[in-house]
């Protein structure tokens, strides 16, 4: 097991610098996710135009994984159809899950190193559960329990 | 004066080899240890005594004539005796087998509490808290109207206890309060927090989970009502643990649980309930447990708890002064009296991250809010990481943990 398979440069530098790390003040869509675990809790913030994600940001505390995925997250949703956004969700959850092997295209790929991490795959899921629940109308915070 | 000589130190390395599970490797790394606030290894002695009972004398207790029921209730109440010994209750009356400190603490809360709160009574516990000497009290206030009012602490884990007087009055109904502190290591002055309760007519629960494992306990001499602990956390086994009271409150107490054991005669006009302790020991109990518990009080008992405490209490000073060498490493939980656990945050590196990172290294802590959540409120951090220690701990473990906490630092820059 190498500890460089879970924390790659990507994820250092994304926890470093998150990318739009940021509170959006008037968003189509928002939503909590937490993880009563751990104690990471995050806000994801959506503005969806036709159809479209035309800006996607977060704010929150949690562990470098968390931090990375849900920064890794916005970069890849930014522009994005909605259908596209749902699609990274499954192939990001499969590859973290360990039910598909189909890495997902790009930064994202370096998610796959927490699957070796069992008590770790909750972090980094934290986001893309919260961001399914903002962008399919969940009235709850979403929560990893 | 005659004085004694002094027992010799606890050699760690001699009581170490008593523990099989620790010489083993993880990740490649040789295995160090530092989770024993979250549950103990077990000792071989331990091991033994469980085996031997499952191989030669596995019977239900009290209910045969046949010779293993019989080698198995000797067995079971002998294990009682030595325990009740181990905590100096005045009699095996006084000591329930029960599964660990949370059943314990709710045995407390529906039996004896409940019965006696009214609206707008009181039950006073410590911001300290695990969660399992918090909830059991919301429950029941819940149930009956009463509410639940905390004992204030300060941001070195300590209890404030100045107001300590003017939160008892004639609505509180009972006083619950940690022994020591699972998530800092505080140990609390249960001297005057319990000569306040007494000043004010109100009974005192202790959670000694934490207490149990690093230091000789008299429940006669602290003077409290109820005292519970988990043999898990103690060096025994799983599933078993203990509520002592005093006699007179469990004779005025109600059954909790009703079945098998706990009677005396049923009829459907009415039943009788068995005699002290037995009326709260309903079912066939964890006999192997109680068993196993009795063993691992009679290993403690070799050891010596003075010696134990002695020599984890130059273990904690190692560590203090080690972890404090660590740039960026803060120590949450400074009390003036702790016992050996050590919780931290690093710079503004997660906990679970170095946890993660010291695993790696061989290195078991544990990171989290600790069942703790109000400490952590208060603290306004969500989590810490913490090294709890054990008698067969030693230097060589706090410095592998030290190591393991570079790695941390240099895995982020
Ligand atoms: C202080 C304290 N009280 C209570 C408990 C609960 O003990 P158990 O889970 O064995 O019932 C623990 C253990 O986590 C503890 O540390």
């Amino acid at each position: 097991m190498d500890l460089r398979d879970l924390y790659q440069e990507v994820i250092v530098d994304h926890n470093r610098s998150p990318r739009n790390f940021r509170r959006i003040d008037a968003p189509t869509k928002s939503l909590e996710g937490f993880n009563p675990l751990c104690g990471d809790r995050l806000t994801v913030y959506l503005t969806v135009n036709d159809g479209t994600i035309s800006d996607v940001a977060f704010e929150g505390s949690g562990c470098a994984i968390s931090v990375a995925s849900a920064s890794l997250m916005t970069e890849a949703l930014k522009g994005k159809p909605i259908a596209e956004a749902d699609r990274l969700f499954a192939q990001v959850h499969g590859l973290l899950t360990g039910a598909t092997d189909a890495a997902p295209e790009g930064k994202l790929a370096v998610l796959g190193g927490v699957r070796e991490y069992p008590s770790r795959i909750k972090c980094a899921t934290l986001a893309w559960h919260t961001l399914t629940g903002a962008l399919h109308g969940a009235d709850r915070p979403v929560s990893t329990e | 004066m005659s004085a004694r000589p002094a027992p010799p130190a606890l050699d760690a390395a001699r009581v170490r080899a008593d523990f099989p599970l620790l010489a083993q490797s993880v990740h490649g790394k040789p295995l160090v240890y530092l989770d024993n606030a979250a549950t103990t290894q077990k000792p071989r002695q331990v091991l033994e005594a469980l085996d031997a009972y499952y191989r030669t004398d596995n019977a239900n207790v009290h209910r045969g004539v046949h010779q293993l029921s019989e080698r198995a209730t000797a067995a079971y109440e002998g294990a009682r005796d030595r325990i009740a010994g181990f905590i100096n209750a005045a009699s095996r009356r006084e000591l329930v087998f029960v599964r660990g400190t949370t059943e314990a603490i709710n045995l407390v809360a529906q039996s004896f509490l409940r019965p006696r709160l009214q609206p707008g009574d009181e039950i006073l516990v410590s911001q300290l808290e695990h969660h399992s000497n918090i909830v059991p009290w919301q429950l029941v206030a819940e149930q009956t109207g009463a509410t639940v009012r905390t004992i204030p602490m300060n941001r070195e884990g300590e209890l404030v206890l100045d107001a300590l007087d003017g939160l008892l009055h004639e609505r509180t109904k009972l006083l619950a309060v940690g022994h020591v502190s699972n998530a800092l290591g505080t140990v609390n002055p249960l001297d005057t927090i319990i000569a306040a309760a007494r000043r004010h007519g109100v009974p005192v629960l202790v959670d000694g989970a934490q207490a149990l494992p690093h230091m000789a306990v008299d429940v006669r001499a602290l003077g409290c009502d109820f005292y519970a602990f988990s043999g898990h956390k103690m060096f025994g086994p799983t599933g078993i643990g203990c509520l002592w009271a005093r006699e007179s409150l469990l004779e005025a107490m109600p059954p909790w649980q009703g079945g098998g054991d706990m009677i005396r005669s049923v009829r459907f006009t009415g039943s009788e309930w068995a005699e002290l302790p037995y009326k709260f020991e309903a079912g066939t109990p964890n006999i192997a447990g109680a068993i196993g518990l009795g063993a691992t009080v009679d290993y403690l008992v070799d050891i010596g708890m003075d010696r134990i405490a002695a020599y984890e209490h130059e273990l904690l000073a190692y560590a203090t002064d080690a972890l404090r060498g660590v740039p960026e490493l803060t120590l949450v939980g400074t009390a003036r009296t702790k016992a050996a656990v050590l919780s931290f945050t690093l710079g503004s590196i997660h906990p679970h991250d170095i946890g993660t990172i010291v695993d790696a290294e061989g290195v078991a802590i544990r990171t989290g809010h600790h069942c703790a959540m109000p400490v952590m409120e208060f603290l306004g951090i969500p989590a810490t990481a913490r090294a709890s220690l054990a008698f067969y701990n030693t230097r060589a473990d706090i410095d592998a943990l030290v190591r393991a906490l570079a790695r941390v630092r240099e895995v982020f820059h």
